[in-house]
């Protein structure tokens, strides 16, 4: 066999699952996308053009929708930024059992958000023994109604979310600071600088790329979030104060079954997305270059 | 001034401790709830003290009481860790007829007998989905012996170097980890749902694996070594489709499968994590593959190997780690995998997972936790060893092999 044959038969077999399984269903996709479909009925799909997306681009409800998820996305990423920033910094330093410490607090992330998130509502009930509100119970008149109350709903999600999602903004971190040298800070010792002055000048320069991969990762990711608001607030309730941009196309696909709009909604979702992910494969290849030269 | 930075170290060991606690309590809760009665649950207030009982996990069990074969298949599980950790820690020097090679070999094979003989003795078949169950089962048998053929090391006998003594160490473990997922398959056969539904995680997470990974590699080596017309642009291609929020995929994907009949059915669900899986797999295999140092294939094509045996020989063996991990974490993905699983199987239906039969047990009234926490647990307890497991590679992991230590 020779190399062409050889890379040929290595490559093809992904490619061609991909086209079959992504590509071509897209292209499916798009194509109702200009017509009036419904799943659930036999009708056969009826051409009217780009009235699906002229109706939702119209539609001031599915701003509304994008507005909730840029408020998700905004609240969730930044408090996962901070606190895990912040436990990473706790743990830049040696002790007895870091690595099991380290691991536990990473246990979150790699559970199933939709089996954990479940039981937060547990967790978070106002009713029957809430373990949040018996926490909080101290300095609160009443108990808070996380998943029942339109106000705070939106807050319990973030809260789940984040307790999820720290912990991966904490591996990163921990392991740009990890690659500091040393040396960069006996030199700053000597000149007598500040903790702030090495925290400014040394620590954050050198972290940053990566705590910008992180960011991206998280955007991208709790810009698809489907599954906590699934289960935590039944489908974005209370209303629709948690119905965030995926669990809208959710039920216009899947409850009303108005398959030709939510076709097109899935392509407006789609070409955000795909910006987005542009923009983190860019910078990840340009950070993997800069640790590649080093 | 030394004192002051003891103060700081202790001081800031003490806010790791709570961030510790914080971040375990919820899980802990899961536990904790999984074991209460019932009237220990649904008090106005979280009770913290109260009596163990198992009546939570007792309802996940078969209806009609558990088989007898189950606690065979859990002294079997429990023997072998303990034979493991046995030969680990102590350094036993055996008689040379009863040598580990030959230990692991008679310990296994009684392990296959044990399934063989489940097998057999399965209560009669009532229900359509205690059919499948079965067929599940012999699909397991079938899977345990190609895996003992493939992965077993009594087929080389290279001297007694420490990596086959590890090799054959590990030999012990493989009758636990199968015996897990066979007691899975007697209890589902029972007619237990809960672990007939575990029972189809296992097979689809399991199955999209070996194929995802299989796959993965292939390419992986391909976009490692050779010049590739557009490479940069493949990859991206690659990476993206995993990036597409699963909702939106989904759409498409349940009218083709709607109309393949491919809908709640095992294939399908393995076909489409498959493709999500892949490009994972690619990324992350790439990572590893690139570290193997290239000398080492030149030196083998230079003794007269063909690229293929070059790959079969030197790449493969090099890579076991990185294929090991690239594994576990597209299991974990498998496992944990909602939107697809809830849109293309239905509950209570052939090829259903088990987190969208968790999350379906939201009745309209009162939620009986007790029961979902038992469910969780159990749900959630392999993915915690894995990362326990794993824990070197978590970075990795989550950033596509980006980004390594």
């Amino acid at each position: 066999m020779s190399d062409y044959q050889l890379k040929m038969a290595f490559i093809m077999p992904t490619m061609i699952l991909l086209i079959l399984m992504n590509i071509f269903p897209l292209l499916w996709s798009l194509y109702l996308s200009f017509h009036r479909y419904k799943a659930s009925m036999p009708a056969a799909p009826r051409f009217i053009g780009v009235r699906n997306y002229s109706r939702l681009l119209a539609d001031p409800e599915i701003w509304g929708y994008f507005q909730t998820t840029a408020y998700f996305v905004i609240l969730a990423v930044a408090a996962q930024f901070f606190i895990g920033f912040g436990l990473a910094l706790l743990l830049n330093r040696d002790f007895r059992y870091k690595g099991f410490v380290t691991t536990l607090l990473l246990l979150p992330m790699m559970l199933s958000p939709v089996v954990v998130g479940l039981f937060w509502r547990f967790i978070l009930s106002s009713d029957n023994a809430g373990l949040l509100n018996f926490f909080l119970s101290p300095f609160l008149k009443s108990p808070i109604g996380w998943t029942t109350n339109p106000k705070v709903a939106m807050l319990a999600v973030v809260i789940v979310d984040t307790w999820m999602w720290s912990p991966f903004m904490m591996l990163i971190a921990l392991a740009g600071l990890s690659a500091v040298p040393k040396s960069l800070y006996e030199a700053a010792d000597v000149d007598r600088a500040s903790a702030w002055f090495k925290f400014r000048e040394i620590t954050l320069p050198l972290v940053s790329p990566l705590l910008l991969i992180a960011l991206l990762f998280r955007t991208m990711d709790a810009f698809k979030m489907f599954d906590i608001v699934y289960v935590l607030t039944r489908e974005g309730g209370p209303g629709t104060a948690t119905e965030t941009v995926s669990m809208n196309l959710y039920k216009l696909a899947f409850r009303n079954y108005n398959t030709g709009k939510a076709c097109a909604m899935a392509y407006i979702l789609l070409i955000i997305i795909v910006a987005l992910s542009n923009i983190y494969v860019k910078y990840l290849n340009r950070v993997k270059g800069e640790a590649q030269e080093t | 001034m030394g004192s002051r930075k003891n103060f700081v170290h202790y001081l800031i060991l003490a806010f790791v401790a709570i961030a510790v606690i914080v971040y375990i309590t919820p899980i802990y809760w899961i536990l904790a709830t999984s074991l209460k009665r019932l009237s220990d649950i649904t008090t106005r207030l979280p009770k913290f003290v109260f009596d163990i009982s198992l009546e939570n996990y007792q309802k996940l069990m078969p209806p009609e009481g558990v088989a007898d074969v189950t606690y065979l298949f859990l002294g079997e599980v429990l023997v072998g860790l303990l034979l493991f950790g046995f030969f680990s820690l102590f350094n036993v020097r055996l008689p040379r007829a009863l040598s580990l090679r030959n230990l692991g070999l008679i310990w296994n094979s009684v392990f296959v007998l044990t399934c063989l003989y489940s097998f057999l003795s399965l209560p009669p078949m009532q229900s359509r989905l205690q059919t499948d169950a079965r067929f599940n089962f012999l699909l397991l048998i079938v899977c345990t012996i190609i895996a003992y053929l493939l992965i077993a090391p009594w087929r080389k006998t290279g001297g007694l170097t420490s990596q086959t003594l590890k090799k054959q160490r590990l030999t012990f473990v493989l009758p636990s980890i199968f015996g897990t997922v066979a007691i899975c398959a007697v209890l589902a056969n029972g007619g237990s749902k809960y672990f007939y539904q575990l029972l189809n995680s296992i097979i689809i997470g399991g199955g999209s694996t070996i194929l995802a990974v299989g796959l993965g590699t292939l390419a992986a080596y391909a976009f490692s070594r050779f010049d590739i017309a557009g490479k940069d642009d493949l990859l991206f291609f690659i990476l993206s489709t995993r990036m597409l929020p699963p909702v939106v995929v989904v759409i498409p994907i349940y009218l083709m499968y709607s109309a393949l009949g491919l809908r709640d059915t095992h294939f399908g669900l393995i076909l489409l994590y498959t493709t999500f899986n892949v490009s994972f797999a690619v990324w992350l295999m790439k990572g590893f593959i690139d570290e193997i140092p290239k000398e080492y294939e030149d030196a083998a094509l230079v003794d007269g190997y063909s690229r293929f045996q070059t790959f079969l020989k030197v790449i493969l063996p090099q890579s076991v780690t990185g294929i090991a991990a690239t594994a576990v974490f597209c299991l974990i993905t498998a496992w944990n995998e909602f939107a697809f699983a809830l849109v293309l199987t239905e509950v209570g239906g052939r090829a259903v997972t088990a987190p969208p039969s968790i999350t379906s047990a939201t009745g309209s009234t009162g939620m009986d936790w007790g029961k979902i926490a038992a469910g969780t647990f159990v749900f959630l307890l392999p993915v915690a060893v894995f990362t326990f497991l794993m824990r070197s590679h978590l970075l990795r992991g989550v950033t596509f092999g980006a980004v390594k230590k």
